[in-house]
């Protein structure tokens, strides 16, 4: 990566969601009730995320740059 | 990154993934309805149910489950004797020719209280059967499963240099950003980099645990030459058993060294999960974990006596643990759901990949130069 190149900027939220997905799928594999959720919240928030972002319509104004 | 280091990465990419692609497509699709075979067995009606009977209704012996499920095929004999976990009335009972055999199995399904056979499940017909095949081996046995590990194993290559190549995509644009207005191809590309780094790491796990799975029989070899063999060794110049000692003895005996934990499968002698000379008595524990991480008891055919109950190895472990994570069946309905999801996300993903490379035309620009104009 290039010196002084925004490290969190750019993968900040791709870092969350990986590490998100990562809690979920140890979660299920723990135990049962609290656990569960943790792996539908950890697997359900890249899902929520690729939906949104890939349905959503256009995003005002974002090129002007 | 310098244009040279990410030409690189971008062969790596395009060449791991255009050679697995179409394989990773027939897997994902396949993978689908795999996902629920629980459920789609119950609508087809292959799922075995037992009758209602109160819940301390007495059990039979094994011996007595083995007898009923081989009347209906006395001339087959004994493979494995399995439970789900979750419902403890009824036996399946596998059959073949021969312990080794892997065709023209048979299996019945063997009331655990009133020993009747409920049903004879198909192990070699219906769709089911036909999409499962699919997705383990292309109906090309072990080679088959050998070569779809190695699909597997490009697509973490692509997956890897996918991410690398995340960066210098994405350098001047949000995350999330899907450019619509522009041309159709700059609208795929970010939602192919979008949903490819949304799902990196339930790709990376169901792609690495599904090339651990092909290597299961070998896994499974390895711990019989690693961990049985030495157990034969008293059985040296012994023949080879033809009168199996009681079952029901040997699962007592199993039971009574692990008391604390349920049966999931029984391995007759001569199988894959057992020895010439014993039964494979597997065991689970009771945590979510344990389930999974069956527990090898291995009892003598003749006599019934315990000869070794050890941990599972690492290797035997590994494979166990990557089964759940391929399958995604630990976590309820939910997590099947968000597993079918994650599955159609993955189909975009590749879809998305090979509209990219087939739109690009004759005339390719360099990586870099491309790239260039797609950040632009």
């Amino acid at each position: 990566m290039k010196a002084g190149s925004p490290f969190w900027p750019l993968w900040g939220w791709p870092l969350f969601f990986a590490v998100l997905s990562g809690a979920g799928l140890v979660g299920g594999l723990v135990g049962d009730g609290a656990w569960d959720w943790m792996t539908w919240v950890g697997l359900g928030g890249p899902c929520a995320a690729g939906i949104w972002f890939g349905l959503r319509g256009r995003a005002p104004a974002r090129d002007a740059r | 990154m310098s244009p040279g280091t990410t030409r690189v990465w971008s062969w790596l990419h395009k060449w791991s993934s255009l050679v697995s692609t179409v394989f990773l497509l027939v897997l994902c699709v396949t993978g689908l309805p795999l996902i629920f075979h629980h459920q789609i067995g119950g609508w087809l009606g292959t799922e075995v149910v037992s009758p209602e009977m109160p819940a301390h209704s007495s059990r039979i012996t094994l011996d007595q489950v083995i007898a009923s499920a081989r009347s209906r095929f006395p001339s087959k004999v004994g493979m494995y004797v399995s439970q789900e976990p979750d419902d403890d009335t009824i036996w399946y009972v596998t059959m073949g020719d021969t312990p080794t055999s892997t065709t023209d199995l048979k299996q019945v399904a063997v009331d655990a209280r009133t020993g009747t056979p409920l049903a004879e499940p198909k192990l070699d017909r219906g769709l089911m059967f036909v999409i499962h095949e699919i997705h383990v081996d292309l109906f090309a046995g072990q080679w088959g499963k050998l070569f779809l590990g190695f699909m597997g194993l490009l697509m973490l290559v692509a997956i890897v240099s996918g991410i690398v190549l995340y960066a210098p995509f994405m350098r001047k644009l949000r995350f999330g950003d899907v450019r619509r207005e522009r041309s159709t191809r700059v609208k795929w590309l970010d939602l192919h980099n979008l949903l490819g780094i949304v799902t990196v790491t339930w790709a990376l796990v169901v792609g690495a645990t599904g090339m651990i799975n092909t290597w299961a029989d070998l896994v499974i070899e390895h711990w019989r030459d690693d961990q049985v063999a030495e157990l034969l060794a008293r059985y040296r110049g012994q023949p080879r058993v033809t009168q199996l000692g009681s079952l029901e003895k040997a699962f007592a005996n199993a039971r009574v060294r692990e008391p604390d934990m349920k049966i999931a499968f029984i391995a007759f002698p001569g199988t894959a999960w057992a020895s010439e000379h014993h039964y494979g008595v597997f065991m689970r524990g009771s945590t979510r974990l344990t389930e999974r991480l069956v527990h090898p008891v291995l009892v003598d055919a003749v006599t019934g006596e315990v000869s070794a109950s050890r941990e599972p190895p690492w290797y035997m472990k590994t494979l166990l643990l990557s089964q759940p994570l391929h399958f995604g069946d630990y976590g309820g309905v939910p997590m099947q759901w968000l597993w079918a999801v994650l599955d159609v996300l993955t189909i975009i993903v590749l879809g998305s990949g090979l509209y990219l490379w087939l739109g690009k035309g004759p005339a390719r620009k360099p990586a870099a130069a491309k790239l260039k104009g797609a950040v632009a």
